[in-house]
Order: structure tokens, then C-alpha cells, then sequence
């Protein structure tokens, strides 16, 4: 055996890798009117603990990378490697395990599920993962500010509340990325900067990679690292 | 009626029972026959035909004769009611055997039967008309003691009479609307027409057993739309049985039966053919009952005056002459609405004349 | 889209049922009319039967105008056929068959020479039989040339009074008596002329197939409202569906000051013109539904009532225009909750969250507050009567309440099921399940109401069939069955069979008519044998009950007819006979399943003393099993025409069951129907839905489950609840068959059957919802299962 597959020394790749890199990363929409490319060629590297903001116009393909990274998604062409793994050389199964396992998504809706309390929503990504931990769900939901709100339903909830909970929901399972799109685009600006804090503040604790999306140049000023997608490429700011 | 046009069973059956129509089908030419009206129109063979010299028997040929064709038993009335208005009654009993060897039991019987029946005023003329089967007893009429019926209209004799003949009859029909029964007391003998009863009709040969009792007196009730009126007067009736058919050119007839004030009868008819002139024939009955037979050139009848009635032209006045005996009328109709919607329609109603004469009579106007 | 077709469906199920109907009851009405014309009045013996020409006479000598007719059964081959002997002479002017008196050739044929036999031209292919032809009837008299006629009724062959006579060996009887339209005849004056030999009535009321086929047709107008129920379930959850999404709109529209009622005006415009193209749709569909129909149910109402349908579909605009009111009713009802809350949307509202559990609770409770007033509508209908009418409406009312309850029923299971459950997808199915309870529901609820029909009108007819056959067996215990040609034919051949080695008894089944409370009553004879004895089957009688009818005044009740004339063991009966009423004793009540009309079974001797147009000539013979076949041969070789009809025990077996299975096939395929149209409701909802449960199962598939998996949720969750419509359609079936059984039967026919179970019955029904249910989910399912991840991600998507 050789001293290069041991499992401490791939461990210890692993941490010194980046836990997210993207290499020329295009994809282009079909539409009657020909095909549009929203990606050509989208390079970039975010490591464990580390955050991004990810600017742009309206349109800009924002979404479009996130739902790439996120595994929701596939590329034309480029590779996405999440904490080493290639994501276009698995199988939907695998890729669905991926998610569930690695990836928390918070979404500009919430989309909580309107059918379970904020409890059930809170712990669902964690138990479909098999990861379920409830300490760990206790200390989310005491630092959101969820512990009252246990048993009610998301309708019950106000929009600052229900984002919360899909924080929540997303670091429940100890994702090692976090992805956000327009977080806070339904809020009004001091919720939505509250809600951030939070997430900033756990993401901190998790040490997981953070990827946001948002419009705002002052949200994306609070992460560490802003970049700008502009005509399908990315520019640094 | 107008032979050109193809005609229903019933019509057919209507046109030869019109009474006058057996002297129109003694005149009809064996050609016209063979033009084929079917059943009717041919001489079918198996029923029986008029033999010259064959004398008629009373009461027996009062009755019905099944081995002949047609026949009937015709009475007209001329009326004058308690009220003074004047009123006319027609009683009229058809038969027509629709094959040879008609009288048989039951429904198997091939005599159809039809009646007419109609009472008129200055006002109205009302009128009904009935169908029935032979063989199981709803028409019929029988010798002596003599009864005619079909259903409830009667032509039969009086129980007063003592005799087996028609000297004492009673007559009645109706429907909802008209209703009327009148003792028929006969004043004067049975006329045999032509020879001796053997009426003959054409050069041809065609002929009728056919006879006449022109001297009823006659008195009972005629009810018009409910009003019962108590009536008197005189009425005429014809025999006339044969097996022979219609002339194909025939278009329509008409005929009168005169009571000349003094007791004399007086029967005329014109006949229209689309072919050829009008044909007349006509007899002189004394009041003794003494017959002469008028000739074609002693008549002249002619229509005066027309009036749209059942929507067609029928003449209404008419100029009737017998030169021979200086006959020279003009006649008018009681009613000159007396059409009869019957199946055929025909016009037929009391009429009164006057000029050189006077009296009062029936008018038979057909094919208009 | 989903909204037309179930109102086309419904429409044509609906319709389909009323031209049925319409064809029927026009045939019976042509069979009456077509002889005496619409409308009118006519004479009838007032002891049923026939009655003497004589009165005829009488009546025309004094003066009414009548026109006599002669109606009698026959066969030609092996098709039955009607006798009708009319008078052409004397028919009023309004019959139909008069319009020959104008043809001057049928005329004169009809009545000289051997006359003419008159038949439609249908009946004529039936009969199989060429114009000219001369068949021969079962009693071996040679009909008259046939001869094509329109007007003739549909299965009649009319001929002359004299004719018919003959042919139905009726010589001086008429049956009855047409009045001429203006005959003036009160009560009164008939008296003075017939006694009371004869009645006055109506032409209408003598519709006796009306009255005896009402039951049968009530049935299918019960079935085709069945149908058209769950017609409008569909309609009623597609036009729901279709409000919902254009709320936003319509908030829009008022919000720029359009008023509520111009908007319900516009929205009923639309429906309106809906109505027409469903509505015109469905009628071609039900002209198709009863095209396909027809054929069995005129075989069905010819063997059942011998009622004559034509089978050329003919329809008037009375048809069309109820069809679209039906139509343009089931579109208002499904969109007055629309239109309703249009009326009261306000012009600004806040786009709040739909609040789905409040509204979730809401509905539930609603449902539940429905079912029960439909539950207590059910009770007071079952407590209100035991008419026809109230037993349909028990079944109705108990069918609505359980669909209404379904929704609540299933809420319940899962919130159970979730309560369970532990793995979190699971959990998210169960809960999720709930939530679309409320979209699924009104196709849940026809499947339900479909499914309960088949499993009750399957159960009531398997335990007829099963009641029926062990009945016949039963019943039909002599091996030969014959019907001789004549009354005299009949002595011959009895006199014959007495020497026959092979022959233990010679029973003589005469029977005769008359009618009780204007009811039609066969009067059967029964002599003194083991063949009854021991044998006949009875549903109560005395303890001497066969001694006791063989010695006198004595008689057995058929259950229809001691039902309807209310009697039991024991009770006096007054039967007309041909003399005068003859009270008997009701010693025994037996079951007399499919004959519409009552029976009374007498000795043979009282039969023969009290009737005097009994018809001798039928005969049940006992014959060694063996020697059977021989011995029939025997005899058809030895009498030959003087035997109008002779059958083995097994060919009347087998004739009886096909008629039954005939009655039935009609509604049996309108149950499928029914069950077709809710699959159908079930495969529209579950399109409808499937927009929406993306935005429901895209978030689940973004955490992580895989397409693949959550379709085979879905399917599952649509089986699990056509499952649930199914589990608890079982005993609402059983309680429907029981109300067909208790209730319906006994109003329709008179008869009550044993209520029996068949559970491999609804077996079969449980399968058939899970198959139903798995087609219907296929199509939406496979679509979300090959989903690509841009459709799910639009759920997502900031600009949608």
C-alpha cells in the first residue's frame, strides 16, 4: 500500500483543497429563438468556511450557477468538484445523496413544506441524510430564534420566521456547502439583514463554504469575497 | 264525380252507390270498362246481371240481392214544419259487394255497407255518413218484414202496418246534431221503372233492376241543432240494385225528383261527359202511377246561376223544360249550401220550382 | 378542456339513459296508438280478457261509434309476435292504419280473397319473412300474404277482425273496443247498452307495457342520474380548478373596476356557451350511448314485457333540449361556488399566503357537515316511504354521504399514518397526502360512488342469479313442456299420452286472465301431483297448504301480486271470474321472480269451472329422463302441427336464464360506463393536479430525494387512496345492494330477494379502483418521474 492512499493523508488533501471549484463552466438554454448562453466558461474556488457573494443583473445567470452547483442541475460543458468529488460523473441517485448529505439550499420562497411543522421542517434535509442530530437541531433552533415556534406550521410563520427556518433546515444536516438565492429578496431590510447575521453567524460555527447569489451590493459587501457575473463570465470586484 | 282521377276504394265505392250513378253506369260503354277501374270497373265475372223479362217479386226484392254488385235504398223528403219553414230529409243505405258470393258468415261477409243521412233547413244542412261490415248484424235489410238498418238509423216497417210490403215505413237517423223520424205512408202503387223493373241503360246492353214509390205522405219530427220541429210533407223513394260499372269520360250528373203540385212525379236527369254532349233521360209518372218515358230531345235543363260552394262553381238555379208537356221551370234550393262532405261529396238538397208548374222536389248534383 | 369533457360525459350518460327511454315509451305508445290513434277512448271487458262480439253489435245498434279489435300473443318460428285484428271500415279516422281506407288497392285486398297480414317493414326482417310470404303461427293457421306497411306497429301483424280471429282461435271475441272521436258515451248510457261487461277507459291508461315496463324504466333513468352525478363531479372539481387559477385575473379585473355582477355576467356567458359545446357534444354521445344500447334493451323489454321497440333510434327535439338543460343545469351547479365567490371577492386584497391548514380544516368540516345532512336526508327518505322513488333516493342520499365523508375518512388516515410514521419521507407523504386530498377529492368521490354502484348492483344481480337459477330448478321439475295448437289439439294429444309407457303424469297448466285493482293476473291451474307438492316452492303457506287447494275455494298468491294487493295467508281474495267474483283463500304465497304480472295459481278443476276462456293448451309431462328425447320426437312426429310449441326442461331453462341475463346486461354496462367516467375523472383531476405538485415535490427533490422515488410516491399515494375509495366502497355497496334488494326490488317488482354476500366480488372491484387508479396515475406520474431538473427548477425560480 502506498503511503499516497492512506486515509489520513487523503483527509489531509481533502482540508487543503478547496471545497468547491468550478473550471470552465458554460450552459445555454434552448429556446425557439436559438439556443442562449447564460454561462461561457465560469471559473472559480471557494474554500471550507469561506463566502461568496455572487452579484449581478437580474437575468445574469445567478441562478443558473447556483442550481449547477447545487447538484440541481447539469452543465454543457466544465466540471463542479464539491469537496472532490466530480458532480458530472454521478448517477441521479448519487447526486440526490449529494444533496441531501452536502448541500443546503435556501432558496428566495423558502419553500418550506406547508404540510409539517417548523419542527419536522427543520430536521427533514437531516433525516432524509440519515444525519439527523438533535442537539445540534435544539442549538439551530434556539440561535434562530425557532425554539417557540416548534410545533407551529409554516403559514403561521412570518416571512423573516419561515426564512429562518429554511436556514435552518439547510445547516441541520452540517452541509459542507451552503448555497443561498436571494435569500432575503421577500423581506424587508432589516429582517433580511437579521436573517443574514444568523446565517453568516452559523456558516461561521460550521465552517461550511457559503455561496450567495443577491442583487444587493450591500448584502454582498457582508461576505468575505464578492464576484460579478457579467455576460456569462465572472469578473472580481 | 270526375273518373280521370285515380280514385280510393272508398270513392269508388261512393261514386257507384250514388244513386243516380247506376243509370250513369247503365250508360257507360263497355269500352270505358275495359279502361279499367279495377275490382269495380271491370264487369266482374260471378255476380249477376239484369235479365230482361225477369218480373220483380214483392216483398222478396225489397230485400237485399248479395249476388248482385250495388244497391240501395234511397229516401228524399220534402218537409214543411208546424213553425212553417220548410225542411228536407235524405235516408240513403248503400251496399257493395266486394267479391261474387258476398253474403257469408260472419266477418267473412264481403258486403261493406254505407249510409248518408241529411237534414235541412233555410239555414242549415247537417249531415252524417256510416260504414259497416256485413255478417255479424250491424247493417242489413231484410224482405218482409221490410227493415233496413245500419246501426241506429232505421228504414223499416211501421208496427202499425199489417202488410209484407213498404206501404207503412218509418225512417230515422241522426247524430249529435241532427235528428229526425217521419212515418212514410205511401199513397199510390210501386212505380216499376223501364220495362216492367228492367231499367235499361245503353244500346250496349248494361241495365238495372230499379223501381221506384214516389207517393209518400209523410209526417213525424226533424231536430236541428236540438230544436225539435213537428214536420209533414211528401217523400219519394228508389230501388235500384245492379252489378255494372262507371263510363270512364263520365263527369258528373245532375238529377231531380219533381212533385208537381196535382200529384203528377217527375224524375229528369242530365249526365256531363268530358267527351261527348250532355245526355238527358227523364219519366213522366201520372198521378195514378201510369209511367212515359221522356226522350233525350224533349229536355232541356240548364243552370242559371252559380255559387262557390265547398270551394268549386255549382249551379244553384236551374231552367228545367219538358216541351212534350209544356213544362218550363225555374228551380231554387231550400238551402244552396246542402253539400254533402261525405265520401264522395256531393251536392244534394230540397228544391222548390215554379213557372208553368209549381211544387217542390230534390236536386243530385255530382262532379262539380 | 377537462371542464367539457366531463360536462360532454355527463350530458351524454344522461342523455343516452332518456333516448332509451323516450324510444321505449314511444314504441309502447306507437303499438297503442297505431291501432287506435293518440289520445281517444276506448272500451275493455271489465273483467279483463276478452269479451263478446255481441256487445260490439249492441253498442253500433244503439247508436255509439266503436271499432273492435282483437290483440292476442302468437309466434311465427320461433319470434313472438302480436295478433292485431282490426276493422278498417269502422277505425276512426285518427288511427294510423285508417290512412289505408285511401289506398284503394290495400283496401280491396285487405278484404277479399284471403285478406292481407299488415306489418311494419322492421317487423318484418325480424320475422325474417319476405312480402307475399304466408308463415304459419305456432297454432298452424296460415297467415294472410304479408304485406309491407309503415303505420303497422313495431312487432304486430295487423290483420282483419275476422282474420285475427281465426288465427288466434278466438271466434266472436273481441278484445276492444276504439270509440270514434266525437262517439258520445257516458257511463250512463254504456250501462243501459253492455251492463257492466265493459269499462270506459282512457287510451292512455291502457298502456298496460307503460305500466308494467315503469319499473324497468325508472331503473335506468336511476342508473343514467348515477351517471350523470358523477359527471358532474368532474365538472364541478375541473371548473374549481380552472376558478382558482384565474383569481389572480379576476382580482386584477376589479381592482381596474369592473364590477362583480359584469364579471358573473361575463363568466355565465362562458358557461352558456360551454353548455352548448359540451352539451352538443354529449347528446352525439348519448345518440351513440343509445345506439349501442338499444338493441339489448328492446330484447330485454321484448322478453321481459313482450314489448315490441323499434331499433331505428328516432329522437325529437324534446330529447336534445332536455339533454342541454341537463347540461346547462350540472354547469350552473358546478359554478355557482364560483360564481358566488366572485360576487363577493373584494376589488383590493391582500395576496396573503394561502393559509392551506386553516383551509384544509375548513374544508374537512364542511365536508363532514355535508355528509351529515346527506346521511339524515337518507334516513328521512328510508323512514318516509317504501316507494320506488324513496329507495332510489335512500341509495342516492347514503351514496352522497359517504362520498362527502370520503375526503374526511382519508384525512383521518393519514394524519393517523403520519402520526406513525418515522422515516421523514414518509412522514412528508403522509402529511403531503393530506394536502391533496382536497384536489383529488371529487374524482375520489365519484370513483367511490362508481365503485359502490358496481359492488351493490353486482351483488344484487349475482344474488338474483343465484336466487333465480335455484328457483327454476325448482320450479321447473316436469321434463316436457308443451303448448298444443288448439284446446282440441290438446285432448288429442292428453288422450294419447295417457297410453304412453313413458309418461308418470300428464300435468295440464291452463290458464285464463282477469285483472284485480285494473292489474293484469294470469290464473294458472294446478292438479293434485307430487310434482308440486313436493316441489313447488312457496314463501309461506299453510301447514296443509296442498290439500287445502285441491279442496276448495282455495288459492296461492304470487309474492308481487300479495304485495300489491296487500294479503296474506289466510286472507279472502275476490278474483273476477267470467261469471262472478269468486272468493278464495290465500293458502300459500309463492316467489314468481321476472313476471310482471300477478299470478294466481288454482286448482285445475276451480279453474275450469270459474273461466270459461281459460286457453287449455299448456302442459307440463312427466316423463322418464331417459326416454325424454325420444318421447318428444315421438310426439312432434305424431301431431306435428297440432303442437304449437314443445320444450325439454333444459331449453325452458336455458330460455328463462338468457331473459334474465338480458334484463341485466343493460345495467351492467351503464355500471362500467359509470366506472369508466370516474377512471376518467380520476386521470383529468390527477393532470390538472400535476402543475401544482411540482411546486410541492420540487423542494423535496432540491433536499435531496430522487425523481424516481418521488414518483413511485406519488403512484403510491394515488393507489392508497382509490384503495381507500374502494374499502370503503365495500359496505356501502353492501348497503346499496341491500336497499336494490329491500327496497327497490320490492317497489319495482314486487319480489324480495335473499340478500346474499360475494366477496370474490368485491375482490374483483377492489382491483378494478387499483387498476383504474394506476392507469389514471400513469401518464402524470411517468410525466414527473422523467421531469427534466429546468421543469422542477422554474418551481425556483426568482422570476416566475
Amino acid at each position: 500500500m502506498s503511503i499516497h492512499a492512506t486515509p489520513e493523508y487523503l483527509e489531509a488533501l481533502r482540508k487543503s483543497a478547496p471545497m468547491l471549484r468550478v473550471e470552465g463552466l458554460r450552459k445555454s438554454y434552448s429556446t425557439p429563438q436559438g439556443a442562449i448562453p447564460v454561462l461561457c466558461g465560469v471559473d472559480f474556488t471557494l474554500a471550507a468556511g469561506a463566502s461568496l457573494a455572487l452579484t449581478g443583473e437580474s437575468g445574469s445567470g445567478k441562478s443558473t450557477l447556483l442550481h449547477l452547483v447545487g447538484a440541481l442541475d447539469d452543465a454543457d460543458a466544465g466540471e463542479i468538484f464539491l469537496d472532490g468529488v466530480a458532480l458530472t460523473l454521478l448517477s441521479e441517485r448519487a447526486r440526490a445523496a449529494l444533496r441531501r448529505e452536502k448541500i443546503g439550499v435556501v432558496f428566495q420562497q423558502f419553500n418550506l413544506i406547508p404540510s409539517l411543522t417548523v419542527a419536522e421542517n427543520l430536521g427533514f434535509q437531516a433525516r432524509l441524510a440519515g444525519r439527523y442530530d438533535a442537539a445540534w437541531q435544539d442549538e439551530l433552533a434556539h440561535r434562530l430564534g425557532l425554539a417557540a415556534l416548534a410545533a407551529r406550521y409554516p403559514e403561521e410563520l412570518s416571512g423573516g420566521q419561515q426564512q429562518r427556518v429554511a436556514i435552518g433546515r439547510a445547516l441541520a444536516v452540517r452541509p459542507s456547502l451552503l448555497l443561498a438565492d436571494e435569500p432575503t429578496g421577500n423581506l424587508d431590510e432589516a429582517t433580511g439583514d437579521n436573517v443574514l447575521a444568523l446565517a453568516l453567524d452559523l456558516v461561521a460555527t460550521t465552517g461550511c463554504a457559503f455561496l450567495m447569489a443577491t442583487h444587493s451590493q450591500r448584502l454582498a459587501a457582508r461576505l468575505q469575497r464578492r464576484v460579478r457575473l457579467d455576460g456569462g463570465v465572472l469578473a472580481a470586484q | 264525380m270526375n273518373a280521370d282521377r285515380p280514385t280510393g276504394s272508398r270513392e269508388r265505392l261512393g261514386a257507384a252507390m250514388s244513386r243516380r250513378s247506376a243509370l250513369i253506369l247503365a250508360l257507360s260503354s263497355t269500352s270505358a270498362l275495359a279502361q279499367g277501374f279495377g275490382g269495380l270497373g271491370a264487369n266482374a265475372p260471378g255476380f249477376k246481371f239484369p235479365q230482361p223479362g225477369t218480373p220483380l217479386v214483392f216483398p222478396k226484392d225489397h230485400g237485399a240481392h248479395p249476388d248482385f254488385r250495388t244497391e240501395w235504398w234511397y229516401v228524399t223528403a220534402n218537409l214543411k214544419g208546424t213553425d212553417g219553414a220548410s225542411y228536407g230529409v235524405q235516408w240513403t243505405l248503400f251496399r257493395f259487394a266486394l267479391e261474387p258470393n258476398s253474403a257469408r258468415a260472419g266477418w267473412t261477409d264481403r258486403n261493406v255497407w254505407m249510409a248518408h243521412a241529411a237534414a235541412t233547413d233555410a239555414g242549415e244542412h247537417l249531415f252524417a255518413q256510416k260504414f259497416a261490415r256485413g255478417g255479424i248484424g250491424l247493417a242489413g235489410v231484410e224482405a218482409a218484414p221490410f227493415r233496413a238498418y245500419i246501426d241506429d238509423w232505421l228504414l223499416e216497417t211501421r208496427d202499425d202496418s199489417s202488410g209484407a210490403g213498404i206501404e207503412r215505413l218509418r225512417v230515422s237517423a241522426g247524430n249529435g246534431n241532427f235528428a229526425y223520424a217521419l212515418d212514410l205512408t205511401a199513397t199510390g202503387p210501386i212505380v216499376l221503372q223501364g220495362e216492367g223493373g228492367y231499367s235499361r241503360k245503353s244500346d250496349a246492353g248494361q241495365a238495372s233492376y230499379y223501381y221506384s214509390e214516389p207517393f209518400f205522405m209523410t209526417e213525424g219530427s226533424v231536430s236541428i241543432h236540438g230544436r225539435e220541429t213537428q214536420v209533414s210533407g211528401r217523400a219519394w223513394m228508389d230501388r235500384e240494385w245492379s252489378s255494372q260499372a262507371l263510363a270512364a269520360d263520365q263527369q258528373g250528373w245532375d238529377w231531380f225528383a219533381l212533385h208537381l203540385d196535382g200529384g203528377v212525379k217527375l224524375m229528369l236527369y242530365r249526365m256531363r261527359s268530358v267527351k261527348a254532349a250532355p245526355f238527358f233521360f227523364g219519366n213522366w209518372i201520372d198521378a195514378d202511377g201510369a209511367t212515359s218515358p221522356l226522350m233525350r230531345d224533349d229536355i232541356a235543363i240548364a243552370p242559371l246561376e252559380n255559387m262557390h260552394i265547398a270551394d268549386r262553381d255549382t249551379p244553384v238555379r236551374w231552367r228545367v223544360q219538358i216541351k212534350s208537356r209544356g213544362v218550363d221551370v225555374e228551380t231554387r234550393p231550400l238551402n244552396p249550401r246542402s253539400w254533402m262532405a261525405t265520401e264522395p261529396a256531393y251536392w244534394e238538397g230540397p228544391i222548390f220550382f215554379s213557372g208553368s208548374h209549381k211544387g217542390e222536389g230534390y236536386l243530385e248534383m255530382t262532379g262539380y | 378542456m377537462t371542464l367539457l369533457a366531463g360536462l360532454a360525459i355527463a350530458t351524454a350518460l344522461w342523455s343516452g339513459v332518456q333516448a332509451l327511454n323516450a324510444q321505449a315509451r314511444n314504441s309502447y305508445d306507437a303499438a297503442t296508438a297505431a291501432i287506435s290513434g293518440g289520445g281517444g277512448r276506448m272500451l275493455l271487458a271489465a273483467r279483463g280478457g276478452l269479451f263478446e262480439q255481441d256487445l260490439f253489435v249492441k253498442l253500433r245498434r244503439a247508436g255509439v261509434e266503436v271499432s273492435p279489435v282483437l290483440e292476442g300473443a302468437s309466434r311465427i318460428g320461433d319470434k313472438n309476435i302480436r295478433i292485431v285484428g282490426v276493422e278498417p271500415v269502422s277505425l276512426p279516422r285518427r288511427s294510423p292504419i285508417a290512412h289505408m281506407r285511401k289506398r284503394a288497392d290495400i283496401l280491396d285486398d285487405f278484404l277479399t280473397g284471403e285478406g292481407r297480414a299488415f306489418a311494419s317493414p322492421q317487423t318484418l326482417r325480424r320475422l325474417d319473412l319476405a312480402e307475399g310470404a304466408q308463415p304459419q303461427t305456432e297454432r298452424g293457421r296460415r297467415l294472410p300474404p304479408l304485406t309491407a306497411l309503415a303505420e303497422a306497429p313495431p312487432g304486430a301483424i295487423v290483420v282483419d277482425i275476422g282474420v285475427a280471429q281465426r288465427l288466434l282461435d278466438r271466434p266472436g271475441k273481441l278484445s276492444r273496443l276504439i270509440l270514434a272521436d266525437d262517439a258520445a258515451l257516458d257511463e250512463a248510457r254504456l250501462k243501459r247498452v253492455a251492463g257492466d261487461a265493459l269499462r270506459l277507459v282512457a287510451a292512455d291508461d291502457d298502456s298496460e307495457l307503460a305500466r308494467l315496463t315503469d319499473s324497468f324504466h325508472l331503473n335506468l333513468t336511476a342508473f343514467g342520474f348515477l351517471a350523470f352525478l358523477v359527471g358532474l363531479f368532474i365538472v364541478h372539481a375541473a371548473y374549481g380548478l380552472a376558478f382558482e387559477q384565474r383569481l389572480p385575473t379576476l382580482r386584477t379585473l376589479r381592482a381596474l373596476g369592473v364590477a362583480a355582477p359584469n364579471l358573473v355576467a361575463a363568466m355565465a356567458c362562458e358557461i352558456a356557451a360551454f353548455t352548448f359545446v359540451a352539451g352538443g357534444a354529449g347528446l352525439i354521445g348519448g345518440y351513440a350511448i343509445a345506439q349501442a344500447l338499444l338493441p339489448n334493451v328492446a330484447r330485454s323489454l321484448e322478453s321481459l314485457y313482450g314489448a315490441q321497440i323499434s331499433e331505428s333510434l328516432t329522437l325529437d327535439a324534446r330529447w336534445g333540449l332536455s339533454g342541454l338543460v341537463m347540461a346547462g343545469a350540472g354547469a350552473v351547479l358546478a359554478a355557482a361556488s364560483g360564481f358566488a365567490k366572485t360576487m363577493r371577492l373584494p376589488p383590493l386584497s391582500v395576496a396573503r399566503p394561502i393559509a392551506w391548514r386553516a383551509a384544509h380544516h375548513r374544508y374537512l368540516r364542511r365536508q363532514a357537515a355535508f355528509a351529515t345532512i346527506a346521511l339524515v336526508a337518507a334516513i328521512c327518505a328510508y323512514d318516509f316511504g317504501k316507494g320506488l322513488a324513496s329507495g332510489f333516493a335512500v341509495i342516492g342520499f347514503s351514496l352522497l354521504a359517504a362520498a362527502l365523508f370520503l375526503p374526511v375518512a382519508l384525512a383521518g388516515f393519514l394524519a393517523l399514518s403520519e402520526n406513525l410514521a418515522h422515516r421523514p419521507l414518509a412522514r412528508w407523504f403522509f402529511a403531503d397526502g393530506r394536502q391533496e386530498i382536497s384536489g383529488l377529492s371529487l374524482a375520489l368521490m365519484a370513483l367511490l360512488v362508481a365503485l359502490a354502484a358496481n359492488i351493490g348492483v353486482g351483488g344484487m344481480v349475482e344474488g338474483f342469479r343465484q336466487t333465480f337459477t335455484r328457483w327454476l330448478d325448482a320450479r321447473l321439475v316436469a321434463e316436457v313442456y308443451f303448448e298444443a295448437a288448439t284446446p282440441a289439439d290438446a285432448r288429442d294429444i292428453e288422450a294419447w299420452a295417457r297410453g304412453q309407457p313413458d309418461i308418470s303424469a300428464i300435468l295440464p297448466v291452463w290458464r285464463a286472465k282477469t285483472r284485480i285493482d285494473g292489474w293484469p293476473i294470469e290464473i294458472v291451474g294446478m292438479t293434485a301431483h307430487e310434482t308440486y307438492s313436493a316441489h313447488f316452492p312457496l314463501i309461506e303457506a299453510t301447514p296443509d297448504v296442498w290439500t287445502a287447494l285441491h279442496a276448495q275455494d282455495a288459492v296461492l298468491v304470487s309474492e308481487q301480486l300479495a304485495r300489491r294487493l296487500g294479503v296474506g295467508l289466510g286472507s279472502a281474495l275476490d278474483i273476477p271470474t267470467s261469471r262472478r267474483d269468486w272468493r278464495a283463500r290465500v293458502v300459500g304465497i309463492f316467489p314468481d321472480y321476472g313476471n310482471p304480472k300477478g299470478q294466481l295459481r288454482v286448482d285445475h278443476e276451480e279453474l275450469k269451472r270459474y273461466f270459461d276462456d281459460a286457453s287449455g293448451v299448456h302442459y307440463g309431462l312427466r316423463v322418464s329422463p331417459d326416454a325424454t328425447a325420444r318421447f318428444i320426437d315421438n310426439m312432434q312426429r305424431r301431431f306435428d302441427g297440432a303442437i304449437a310449441r314443445i320444450l325439454d326442461q333444459s331449453e325452458l331453462k336455458s330460455m328463462s336464464t338468457e331473459i334474465f341475463e338480458r334484463t341485466f346486461a343493460v345495467t351492467a354496462a351503464l355500471n362500467t360506463l359509470t366506472l369508466i367516467v370516474s377512471g376518467v375523472a380520476l386521470f383529468a383531476s390527477l393532470l390538472t393536479l400535476s402543475d401544482m405538485r411540482q411546486a410541492r415535490i420540487a423542494p423535496v427533490w432540491a433536499l435531496g430525494a430522487t425523481r424516481r422515488e418521488l414518483a413511485a410516491l406519488e403512484m403510491i399515494r394515488v393507489v392508497a387512496f382509490a384503495a381507500g375509495a374502494a374499502i370503503l366502497a365495500t359496505p356501502l355497496g353492501l348497503f346499496m345492494t341491500w336497499c336494490l334488494v329491500a327496497i327497490v326490488n320490492v317497489a319495482a317488482f314486487g319480489w324480495r330477494l335473499p340478500f346474499q354476500m360475494f366477496p370474490t366480488q368485491w375482490l374483483m372491484v377492489f382491483l378494478i379502483a387499483l387498476c383504474a387508479a394506476i392507469l389514471a396515475a400513469l401518464i402524470p406520474v411517468a410525466r414527473l418521474a422523467r421531469a427534466a431538473p429546468t421543469e422542477l427548477l422554474k418551481v425556483f425560480s426568482n422570476e416566475r
